[in-house]
């Protein structure tokens, strides 16, 4: 890549230029002590180095971001009038006549006959982008050294450096900060347009409240089943039956690991249980999600056959059972912290009384903990919730409305990623459907999240 | 004793054995998790290889007519297999990508044209399988992969030493492949490699000056509480919500390349991000105000207080947090599915704009193969992706034994 070495050089310019910007402010001292300055040479050479450095760099990111599309439309204006003008009409035609034109021009295959046009619009596309690629190497290495040069002719004794540094250091944190602020608006906005694109399809009250869910579009009208089928609710419901599985799974043997190691547990045992169960939350869930498919699920078909019972080799149970088992680290340090933060007063006043420790623990400490513990719970459902892999290579395809848990059922997070995985053209409900799902699961969660933190957050304050 | 009082303990007891009973369930689960992953992994770090005798002339290497010769070789074995059938039955005992073993060891040493060597090819899945022990020969023969004539063939081989078992050396320096015998990881292990690269780079510094600002900068008012929210938010959000993302912006209005680890690195960056925020201003806060104002009060500014002093001091924090950030991201999957990381590629990626996959992605699409062979090579990956993520946390954890302070 072309692009990194320039990269590169514009990195070991802003190194050079900053040493260069330290040399001009000792030799700015006149060989009295470097006192008369006002700001450190150090920061002299900061002050040379961003100006070098930063301008050059905002200028390669811009055009690499401007470049394509000015380079595109050039070429596409330079093809016969009827082309152009069919291009620019219809949206779909223009990608695939850039697309070809780049294939032509790194010479793949493509996908119409190659007329002279077309080579034509491929080799003034390749001529272009070298010209482009020139052009930004000469533009950002002069630019790059006529900033340095210029900030160097403005340093003096006087020159305040230092402050300008630090402005320049506190606006690149705040920018910094922002990109939290940012990440959560991409996802909205990203979420809600095609959200909106998918109800222009399928209507709201379908989605939310339809029972049936297929989404596999017919390719010709009279096929069966030609329109597709977007009723959430089957979805919801498997998701909200593995989740309870899950939690029943986990919150017992979370929070009873969760006591019996903050109230009861010695040092040595704890030195050895607590790294288990962090390996336990550090373990991938793709490893679960074959732990689910390769152990569990066929055991627990067994067991069913022993028992007489048709178990499904995709259960509910199955994938709950496993999301349970990862889950379980999850509760039992947050339970952990929060019994722990209970103060140790309110355990010597209930033992004073004569409580024992599992009454103390049951009748004092679990009452004082309940808030956090269940905001902990509530993380965890919202953590199940969006659980994707146990669930997509676990629990089945087929969205069946069941609420038994040996039949296979189906979650919004499987539905996701099953119809977003492979090539898809972006305007069909089927692809637009994955994102209102992943709206839906994106406000669930947030809900549970807010709730949750308050929740936590009020009882922390109570014992401080 | 009182009867009361009995049963009080009594319950004292109970209670303390539930308590017990869910951390034994628990590490019993843990237990089971690596046991039976090892247990079926382990067999594919080996690989059954086979002689050949093969002839090979100028004209055949001319030609490139090695397919052929392979299977010359092997029919060498049981000449009086006629069938048509049958011979595709006796040359699937090798891998199908036997002749390739053989044109590289031609064009190693150009002296073997003309003769006829032995070497040793590796056997097709099934056979490996068999050899391994895994299929029972008591089964009836329409439940097996590996019918009665080839268990006779193989046996034959194995009576006159033409059947090893070696250590799989190549599972750990090939790509992707549609063959169980012949597919690796390394190309998944390079792609993870990338991909991690990109997230480092792009989360570690956003991550630190953005905690800096939050925490030594900002003043507190609403906007500093409107992004602590946010990134609190964010650390919960469901890691398949950053694939939506990631899917529309990065790939559809950016125009990213699809499957590259540029993307994928970004994406996990995201996600990783408030990890490393709150562990960064976790470290932060614990350095004690009094080093602040002592450097102030020698006349340090602002920068030169957190630069000099602050940083450094809280850095094995940062770097623990950062660890820790990487290893979630090395484990993650589903976003990289939106992004289509999930293809099938055989190259080994050279660049972070090469397409490729990464190592639960891999483990993934070989989770999802039929052939059973594959089964193994999912369990050996999950192996290795363990043994790197516990290095990452026993770093991780030395680094906090280490260099921890407390003030």
């Amino acid at each position: 890549m072309q692009i990194s070495y320039l990269v590169i050089a514009l990195l070991l310019l802003t190194g050079v230029s900053y040493f260069w910007g330290r040399r001009r402010a000792v030799s700015l001292a006149k060989g009295e002590h470097l006192v008369v300055l006002h700001s450190l040479p150090s920061f002299h050479g900061a002050y040379v180095a961003l100006w070098c450095g930063l301008p050059a760099l905002l200028l390669v990111a811009l055009w690499m971001i401007l470049e394509p599309q000015i380079v595109e439309a050039v070429v596409i204006n330079q093809l016969p009038a009827d082309r152009a003008i069919l291009a620019i009409s219809d949206p779909n035609v223009f990608k695939l006549l850039l697309t070809d034109i780049r294939n032509l021009a790194s010479g793949n295959i493509v996908s119409q006959t190659i007329d002279p046009a077309l080579q034509a619009a491929a080799n003034s596309y390749m001529r272009y982008e070298a010209i482009s690629q020139q052009a930004l190497f000469l533009v950002a290495l002069s630019m790059a050294i006529v900033m340095g040069s210029f900030a160097r002719t403005r340093l003096s004794q006087r020159f305040r450096a230092r402050n300008r540094v630090e402005k320049i250091a506190r606006w690149a944190m705040m920018t910094a900060s922002l990109i939290a602020i940012l990440t959560t608006v991409g996802i909205v906005l990203s979420l809600i347009f095609e959200t909106i694109r998918f109800f222009d399809k399928v209507p709201f009250d379908e989605f939310l409240f339809g029972l049936k869910w297929s989404p596999q579009m017919a390719m010709r009208e009279d096929q069966v089943g030609s329109s597709g089928a977007f009723g959430a609710i089957p979805l919801f419901a498997g998701t909200f039956l593995i989740t309870l599985i899950a939690m029943v799974v986990a919150v017992p043997i979370g929070l009873f690991s969760a006591i019996y190691m903050s109230e009861y547990a010695g040092p040595t045992m704890r030195s050895v249980v607590k790294p288990a169960l962090e390996i336990l939350a550090g373990v991938p869930t793709v490893v679960y999600g074959f732990f689910a498919a390769l152990t569990v699920a066929p055991f627990f078909r067994g067991a069913g056959e022993s028992l007489g019972l048709d178990v499904s080799s995709e259960s509910a149970l199955a994938a709950g059972v496993v999301m349970g088992i990862m889950i379980i680290p999850f509760i039992s340090s947050l339970s952990d912290d929060v019994m722990n933060a209970v103060p140790q007063s309110l355990r010597d006043g209930s033992y004073a009384l004569g409580a024992t420790q599992s009454e103390t623990i049951k009748q004092v400490i679990l009452p004082a903990a309940l808030p956090g513990i269940v905001g902990a719970v509530l993380l965890a459902v919202s953590r199940a919730i969006g659980e994707t892999m146990i669930v997509v290579m676990a629990a089945g395809l087929a969205a069946n409305l069941t609420a038994n848990p040996l039949e296979a059922v189906t979650t919004v997070t499987v539905q996701i990623a099953t119809l977003l995985v492979g090539d898809q053209e972006f305007d069909s409900a089927k692809t637009l459907a994955a994102f209102a799902l992943g709206l839906v699961l994106f406000v669930i969660t947030l809900c549970l999240n807010m709730v949750a933190l308050r929740v936590v957050r009020k009882y922390r304050e109570k014992y401080d | 004793m009182s009867e009361r009082t009995k049963q009080r303990y009594a319950a004292e007891r109970r209670f303390r054995l539930y308590g017990l009973a869910a951390i034994g369930a628990a590490v019993l689960v843990l237990a089971t998790l690596v046991t039976s992953i090892g247990i079926v992994g382990m067999p594919a770090f080996f690989q059954t290889y086979i002689k050949l005798d093969v002839t090979v002339d100028a004209a055949d290497v001319e030609s490139g007519r090695f397919r052929q010769l392979t299977f010359d070789a092997v029919y060498a074995f049981h000449p009086e297999v006629t069938d048509r059938r049958e011979k595709k039955r006796l040359r699937g005992i090798v891998s199908s990508g036997a002749d390739r073993e053989i044109r590289l060891a031609v064009a190693d040493d150009p002296s073997l044209i003309g003769t006829t060597f032995p070497i040793w090819v590796r056997s097709s899945d099934d056979i490996d399988i068999f050899i391994k022990g895994q299929v029972s020969r008591d089964l009836p023969q329409e439940d097996r992969r590996v019918k009665d004539n080839e268990i006779a063939w193989v046996d034959g081989l194995v009576e006159q030493g033409r059947v090893e078992t070696r250590f799989n050396f190549s599972f750990f320096s090939t790509g992707d492949s549609r063959e169980p015998e012949q597919a690796g990881i390394w190309g998944a292990v390079v792609g993870s490699f990338f991909t991690l690269c990109v997230a480092l780079a792009v989360s570690f510094p956003l991550g630190v000056l953005a905690a800096i600002y939050l925490e030594e900068y900002a003043p507190q008012n609403r906007w500093t509480d409107l992004i602590e929210v946010n990134i609190n938010n964010l650390a919960a959000v469901p890691s398949i919500v950053f694939g939506l993302l990631g899917l529309a912006m990065f790939l559809n209005f950016f125009g990213m390349p699809r499957s590259a680890p540029v993307v994928g690195g970004m994406v996990l960056a995201l996600m990783t991000l408030p990890t490393i925020i709150i562990a960064t201003r976790a470290a932060l806060k614990a350095v004690p105000p009094s080093i602040r104002e002592a450097a102030l009060g020698i006349g340090a500014s602002e920068l030169q207080v957190v630069t000099h002093h602050v940083v450094p001091l809280a850095m094995p924090g940062i770097l623990t947090g950062t660890i820790i950030g990487m290893a979630q991201a090395l484990g993650e999957t589903a976003p990289l599915l939106m992004i289509g990381m999930v293809a099938f590629i055989v190259d080994i990626p050279q660049g972070i704009f090469d397409p490729s996959t990464v190592l639960p992605v891999q483990i993934y699409i070989w989770a999802d193969s039929p052939e059973r062979a594959f089964v193994a090579k999912t369990s050996a990956a999950i192996l290795v992706l363990l043994t790197f993520l516990v290095c990452m946390n026993a770093i991780a954890v030395m680094l906090r034994k280490r260099f921890e302070r407390r003030w």
